[in-house]
């Protein structure tokens, strides 16, 4: 890191500095007191929790609501298949968005501007609700993980990130491949694809968190519980304050019932939120390199 | 560090760039690649060059064109649904056909505006609150010195969108329940989840919470690849940082602001769904049922498809206006340059 010695504010640009320290850091102080406001709670025992909030005495913290959540089995079974669906998501749409995107980065690729405007018109004009799910329907796919996985694997737009990230390759890479021999196969999976980890990076990423955190297509397609992703599960506590069974009906009275499924709903929270807000740090480094490139020069 | 970094690495790109564009000009006619070159046009030229090239169109593209054409053309031949009275058994052929009935029967029911107005109001609120933020953010964060410290702030600012919809509003209510923090600070006891007034501030505050941070990430990266000779040239000569702002970073994410904006101003119409549907209860309905909600509701819940189908296309259609629109007023305004 360079010294700079020379950056000399003046008295007025001073002062505009503090100012905007003091908002970015009003707005990061914005952004955590929620989170802390519900770590904390989720161990407060249910009548504190009602009557007085949180309290920072730590003698008086108890794991109740979490043993409560891990005990649940509905919970297991959503996490199970949030993982599953996410993972087969991720590999699939990642794999054919790539795939897509190769002959679209190149310049000579014969009807690219036929398959771009036949891919760039579905950003913006579709069948809507209905005629989808009918076709859905039809499909077979209904209650079902392809109902969840397969319709929406290709993004147009994730096409356009990685196919702006291949362009910013070198030609002369494939041009040397090509005078070697090479197919267009293995110039691609042996040259070009370890190459572009950033944008494989974020794009991973991206899909993961997006059907991690969705809950509308499990909602209309699957009906049966053994299958649902956690969000939906989270839905029924969360929204809908209908927790699940097993986690408070020990209780003898309503009104313990339901502050019990208050305090339900903060460890849900957590443990529901844990494994994504420990992972995303680490993909952190790629997100300048891998958006930028792919979004802005798009 | 980090701002020198991403100088010089696109540096590096742009010399790549002017390197590659020499050799296009002078290697194309000493070294005609395959099937490139001087085949321009020519059935034949075409042919030949799909041959060579079969993976291109059988292994990459193929699997993206099945599922474009499956999962998004064929339902748009399903949009038929909205101009009969559909019954599954029949199928799309041969249902009774009705016209524009639904479509009559949308525009003049007495919630038509109600729905409409809550759906613009929603998203144009939404956008002149949340638009402006991340750049603001960027701009903030442009000005923190240590890259140590930036990293932490970001770490933090994009962190809330990993939290789900669903949790989202989970907090939500929480923090606003009746006993919750919100009306214990305030020593009151009031149920803003049940207000209509409250639900559009609930709805679009919640939404820069949990989208700002992330939303500034592309304006950050514009930012610092700003030119750093640029900038130290403008404070060598005594520029303040107002004037710094105008003369070298504005414009180094002005390209980026104006995308962005007819990107949103363009999808006007297409609020999302989860969230609202997440946010509403039946008493703040007055303000929360939007287009996409009562799609829903009409379509799947209420098994009224044809109804359904053509509330939905109106939106659809609605929005493609408005992106026409909206990008032929910024390219008026910003010289020719749209999308």
């Amino acid at each position: 890191m360079g010294k700079k010695k020379f950056f000399r504010y003046s008295m007025q640009d001073k002062t505009l500095l503090m100012v905007g320290y003091v908002l970015l850091g009003l707005f990061v102080v914005a952004i955590i007191i929620p989170m802390i406001y519900i770590v904390v709670g989720s161990f407060m025992d249910p009548i504190t929790l009602q009557n007085k909030g949180i309290t920072f005495d730590f003698s008086k913290w108890t794991a109740t609501a979490y043993q409560r959540v891990f005990g649940n089995a509905q919970i297991w079974v959503g996490f199970k298949n949030a993982v599953v669906y996410s993972v087969v998501f991720t590999v699939i749409s990642v794999f054919i968005t790539l795939l897509a995107a190769y002959p679209m980065s190149r310049p000579d690729f014969k009807g690219k501007g036929f398959f771009n405007v036949i891919f760039v018109i579905t950003m913006f004009f579709g069948g809507g609700l209905i005629p989808t799910y009918l076709l859905i329907n039809n499909l077979g796919m209904k209650n079902t993980m392809w109902a969840i996985v397969i319709p929406g694997a290709f993004s147009v737009w994730n096409m356009i990130i990685a196919r702006t990230y291949y362009q910013g390759i070198p030609s002369e890479l494939r041009e040397a491949a090509e005078v070697d021999g090479a197919t267009d196969m293995r110039y691609f999976f042996m040259i070009l694809l370890p190459v572009c980890t950033p944008v494989i990076a974020v794009l991973a990423l991206w899909q993961f968190v997006g059907m991690w955190n969705s809950y509308f297509d499990a909602l209309i397609y699957l009906d049966d519980t053994a299958k649902q992703p956690l969000q939906v599960v989270l839905r029924s506590i969360l929204i809908q304050n209908k927790p699940e069974s097993g986690m408070i009906s020990d209780m003898q009275s309503t009104a313990e019932r339901a502050q019990l499924a208050e305090l339900l709903k903060y460890a849900t929270i957590i443990v529901s939120s844990l494994p994504l807000l420990v992972m995303y740090p680490f993909f952190q480094k790629y997100f300048d390199s891998g958006i930028m490139v792919g979004s802005v020069k798009g | 560090m980090h701002n020198q970094y991403m100088n010089a690495a696109q540096e590096v790109q742009d010399a790549e760039r002017s390197r590659e564009e020499k050799i296009m000009k002078t290697g194309a006619k000493a070294l005609p690649p395959r099937g490139s070159g001087k085949a321009k046009g020519g059935l034949k030229d075409t042919l030949l060059y799909v041959r060579q090239h079969w993976q291109l169109y059988l292994i990459f593209l193929l699997p993206a064109l099945v599922l474009t054409i499956v999962f998004r053309y064929i339902p748009m031949g399903g949009i038929l649904i909205a101009f009969e009275n559909y019954n599954p058994i029949k199928g799309l052929l041969d249902s009774p056909w009705v016209g524009f009935e639904h479509f009559q029967r949308f525009l003049s029911s007495p919630d038509f505006l109600s729905y409409l107005v809550n759906t613009l109001k929603l998203s144009v609120y939404g956008l002149l609150w949340g638009f402006p933020i991340p750049i603001i953010l960027a701009f903030l964060l442009n000005r923190v010195g240590s890259a140590k410290i930036k990293r932490k702030i970001q770490l933090v600012l994009y962190m809330p969108n990993f939290i789900s919809v669903i949790v989202l509003c989970g907090i939500v209510k929480i923090l606003l329940s009746v006993t919750g923090p919100l009306n214990m600070l305030l020593g009151t006891s009031t149920d803003f989840m049940t207000m209509p007034e409250a639900f559009r501030t609930i709805y679009i505050a919640s939404g820069i919470w949990q989208g700002a941070g992330w939303g500034s990430i592309m304006y950050t990266a514009a930012l610092s690849n700003a030119s750093a000779e640029l900038k130290e040239a403008a404070i060598i000569d005594g520029a303040n940082i107002f004037q710094q702002i105008k003369a070298v970073e504005w414009p180094a994410i002005k390209d980026v602001v104006i995308i962005q904006f007819i990107m949103s101003a363009g999808n006007i119409m297409s609020v999302g769904f989860e969230k609202a549907y997440a946010l509403q209860t039946d008493l703040n309905m007055r303000s929360s049922e939007i287009i996409a909600t009562y799609v829903y509701k009409k379509g799947l819940l209420d098994g009224d498809y044809g109804f359904s189908t053509a509330v939905g296309l109106f939106n659809t259609v609605i929005n493609v206006i408005l992106l026409v629109a909206v990008n032929k007023i910024v390219a008026r305004m910003n010289e020719g340059k749209g999308l």
